[in-house]
């Protein structure tokens, strides 16, 4: 069983900051194909679309036929865990500062032979079943987990490194006036997070929620104006150490057609309060997330946007805020790339319509700002980057897969 | 099945071939010279002991880790070579069987008369975990993100299994690995020079469970090498020698086995005797490829000397120093001499050879005459993909 994680300590200022080391991070080509599957929280491996044999650790050719047709495709995830051991020593820094550490071998139900991170809550010679996480590095790894679930087995140490779980953490969101932000900060306090900052602009005006926010239990109104690289650097230096999680929800939606005059300021302004509201929060923020990236069990540990689905295919009727959301997108992945370096993730958060004034033109289905909070909250226990949410998101990533000229030419109409 | 329709091939015998000049060049702990330089100091030894000049040496086959960025052809013009046949093994444990057994064909066919087979790696402080992080493809995607636990790991869990399978004790690995360490007591070149108790085997500070410290080979900077010729070379040479009775090599067997209890060798076992005209009784000393107590026993099974899952008993029953009445791993083996790279490959053939040409001094077991000694090597992603085995008679040269 689990040992239940103590909350953090007060942090000792003498004592070392443990660095953020990674795991081994090389992987072939191949091997991203299980990368791709663990960043959506899929589970899949090779199978050879020829002989129907399914293959472990990834490769280039069919060891049954030769065939060189080998998609990822869903697997069954069941398994035994055929052999366990605890290695005590290692000759990786990063495993090195974290030993001990179970691995072993899972035969999976459908063939292959895993060799897997295992959940302390596993029994040698017991089913398992088998998930996809990325790792601190980044990288996917297969990851056995008990059947069913067990009391705290998300604190389990080795589970906690493949997580952002937002238990006993202290998390940022840019927004408090933005629906979206009130309902991640009761999501994220029903998660069990310890702080709740919610940034608020203009403080002095008021807004309908905010009493209900300040209701509750853990949730810390805070000043921050996107807008304002001031703003965002003086809310970095009170709060800045302290964040473990940061949830972007920077938008800006103004209806209008491309011809419009106003548009292009709309546009201006768009870009003004997302691509360079989310830099300048990168700026003030992440390098302090990278360096506290292992910084104890409850250390820095994701970024989060909250992004529309048009980012991925611009809808005409919300034209200018698919753009400045398919360039938050892009510089994401930028950021991601900086972030991996202390181990932080960056998930994104996809979202058709919302139910909120700003889409009211668009007919449903629309998609409730708490149903994405709660998408948010439990992508980050899962430690996944890309989480669709609601119906309409998953239409467009859909029909994007099946024939962007399609969804192009019908999106219009 | 279409393997029916495959010819099969009766293999030849090695008849008038055999081995001579064994060389070790003592093995170090930690080394600041390259990969190059310890097999430039075996090719020096091998050439000094022939009484030739290393530029006779018409055949050259090389194992090592640690020459990157050359291969073998780079080294032909780093020490002056001029060979006519030329390999590169860099297989790890199984190397020298597979060393020798081509330089054994080539030298039959005539393609060589005298190839130098050397084996030989240095061991820089990081050398060992930068060997480990980029070791083989699948290791790097799936084995070595998962703890970077090593070979110590992976052998951990079929240890476990074999453990659980067959009734292996940590006793019965202790027994093997206490015996290694009284004969690597009278090797001068062993790395290990104390004594070691079943006791201090048994509270070792655990690896990866079930494998404690004393399971663990050391890894070392060092050299082994030897020359295969014609019988008539060795003779006109002066040079006693080691007749090559026969020798199997297999890769990748038993794929569907979950977890690997047995070796290749249980694939060619009945072949490798019946071309020396043997039977494993007539075997007098047992050179086997130890990265792991576990994997001697396993030999033990799959080489003929008893059934298998009969191991634990065969420990059990027997005693494997020097002057035991089954003499196993005299030099000490890997896990008291050290592993020197690629060289652990060889060490057990040089020694065997040694052996049945008594001239192994201190650690020679009295009245050898006829010796096996098997490789075993690269753990490529969940269990070791090769094995090999020669066996040697004296009285050649």
């Amino acid at each position: 069983m689990s040992e239940p994680l103590p909350g953090p300590k007060r942090k000792n200022p003498l004592a070392r900051t443990q660095q953020p080391l990674l795991p081994p991070a090389i992987r072939s080509r191949a091997a991203h194909g299980l990368t791709l599957a663990a960043a959506e929280g899929r589970f899949a491996i090779q199978r050879c679309a020829a002989c129907n044999s399914f293959a472990y650790p990834p490769r280039d050719a069919c060891p049954h036929c030769l065939s060189d047709r080998l998609p990822f495709v869903e697997a069954p995830s069941s398994g035994v865990l055929a052999a366990l051991t605890t290695i005590q020593v290692s000759g990786d820094s990063y495993f090195r500062e974290r030993m001990p550490w179970r691995t072993g071998i899972v035969t999976m139900d459908c063939g292959p032979q895993v060799i897997a991170h295992v959940h302390g809550d596993c029994i040698e010679g017991e089913p398992v079943r088998l998930s996809l996480q990325l790792d601190r590095s980044g990288h996917a790894v297969m990851f056995a987990n008990p059947v069913s679930r067990t009391p705290d087995m998300q604190d389990d140490l080795q589970w906690r490194e493949m997580a952002a779980d937002p238990r006993d953490r202290r998390i940022l969101i840019s927004d408090g006036r933005n629906p979206v932000g009130q309902a991640l900060a009761r999501s994220l306090v029903r998660a069990g997070a310890r702080t709740v900052f919610v940034g608020v602009a203009d403080r002095w005006k008021p807004f309908p929620a905010e009493q209900s926010l300040r209701e509750l239990a853990g949730v810390e109104i805070v000043p921050l104006e996107m807008t304002d690289e001031r703003s965002v650097a003086d809310l970095a230096a009170d709060i800045g150490a302290k964040v473990d999680i940061l949830v972007n929800t920077a938008d800006h939606i103004r209806p209008g057609h491309i011809f419009d005059g106003a548009t292009t300021l709309h546009m201006a302004d768009a870009m003004n309060a997302t691509l360079f509201g989310t830099m300048r929060l990168a700026r003030a923020f992440a390098p302090v997330m990278i360096a506290r990236g292992a910084d104890g069990h409850h250390g820095a540990a994701a970024w989060v946007n909250i992004l529309s689905v048009y980012a991925l295919a611009n809808l005409p009727a919300m034209g200018s805020l698919s753009v400045s959301h398919a360039a938050c997108l892009s510089l994401s992945h930028w950021l991601r790339t900086e972030l991996a370096q202390g181990g932080v993730k960056l998930l994104n958060a996809f979202a058709g319509p919302l139910d909120t004034e700003w889409f009211q033109a668009l007919p449903p289905p629309k998609l409730a700002p708490a149903v994405l909070a709660d998408a948010v909250v439990d992508g980050l226990r899962r430690g996944i980057e890309e989480v669709y949410v609601g119906d309409v998101a998953n239409d467009i990533t859909a029909r994007l897969a099946a024939n962007p000229k399609a969804l192009e030419r019908e999106i219009g109409q | 099945m279409d393997a029916n329709r495959v010819l099969k091939g009766k293999r030849q015998s090695y008849d008038g071939i055999v081995a001579a000049v064994p060389v070790t060049v003592p093995y170090q702990r930690y080394s600041i010279e390259s990969g190059h330089w310890w097999i430039g100091r075996a090719l020096k030894a091998l050439a000094e002991g022939a009484g030739l000049s290393h530029r006779d040496f018409d055949g050259f086959a090389v194992a090592s880790f640690s020459i990157a960025p050359d291969t073998a052809i780079g080294l032909t013009q780093h020490f002056g070579l001029s060979p006519r046949w030329l390999d590169y093994i860099p297989m790890g444990g199984v190397s020298g069987v597979l060393s020798l057994r081509r330089a054994a064909r080539a030298v039959q066919a005539g393609d060589a008369d005298i190839v130098a087979c050397v084996a030989g790696d240095t061991n820089h402080v990081d050398t060992f975990r930068r060997t480990l992080s980029n070791f083989s493809r699948f290791s790097q995607d799936a084995v070595y993100p998962y703890g970077a636990g090593g070979p110590n790991a992976s052998f951990a869990l079929i240890a476990r299994r074999y453990m659980k399978q067959f009734g292996a004790r940590r006793e019965d690995f202790g027994k093997l690995c206490v015996a290694q360490r009284d004969n690597a007591l009278r090797n001068p070149n062993a790395l290990m020079k104390k004594p070691l108790t079943l006791e201090q085997y048994l509270s070792a500070r655990p690896i990866a469970d079930p494998i404690h410290l004393f399971d663990c080979v050391m890894p070392c900077a060092g050299a082994e090498a030897f020359l295969v010729m014609r019988d008539e070379t060795a003779k006109s040479l002066g040079l006693p020698s080691a007749r090559i009775l026969s020798t199997i090599e297999r890769h990748h067997a038993f794929p569907d086995d979950e977890i690997q209890l047995r070796g290749g060798w249980a694939v060619d076992v009945d072949e490798l005797y019946h071309i020396a005209g043997i039977s494993p009784n007539d075997v007098d000393v047992v050179q086997t490829y130890d990265d792991y107590p576990v994997i001697s026993m396993m030999q033990f099974e799959d080489l003929g000397f008893c059934k298998k899952g009969e191991g634990p008993d065969f420990v059990r029953n027997h005693t494997f120093t020097i002057d035991g009445d089954f003499p196993h791993n005299t030099s000490g083996g890997q896990l008291s001499v050290g592993q020197a790279g690629a060289a652990g490959g060889h060490l057990g053939i040089v020694e065997c050879m040694r052996q049945v040409m008594k001239l192994a001094g201190p650690t020679q077991v009295e009245g050898a005459r006829i010796g096996l000694a098997s490789g075993f090597g690269m753990i490529n992603y969940d269990r070791g993909l090769s094995s090999g085995a020669v066996i040697f008679a004296g009285g050649g040269g």
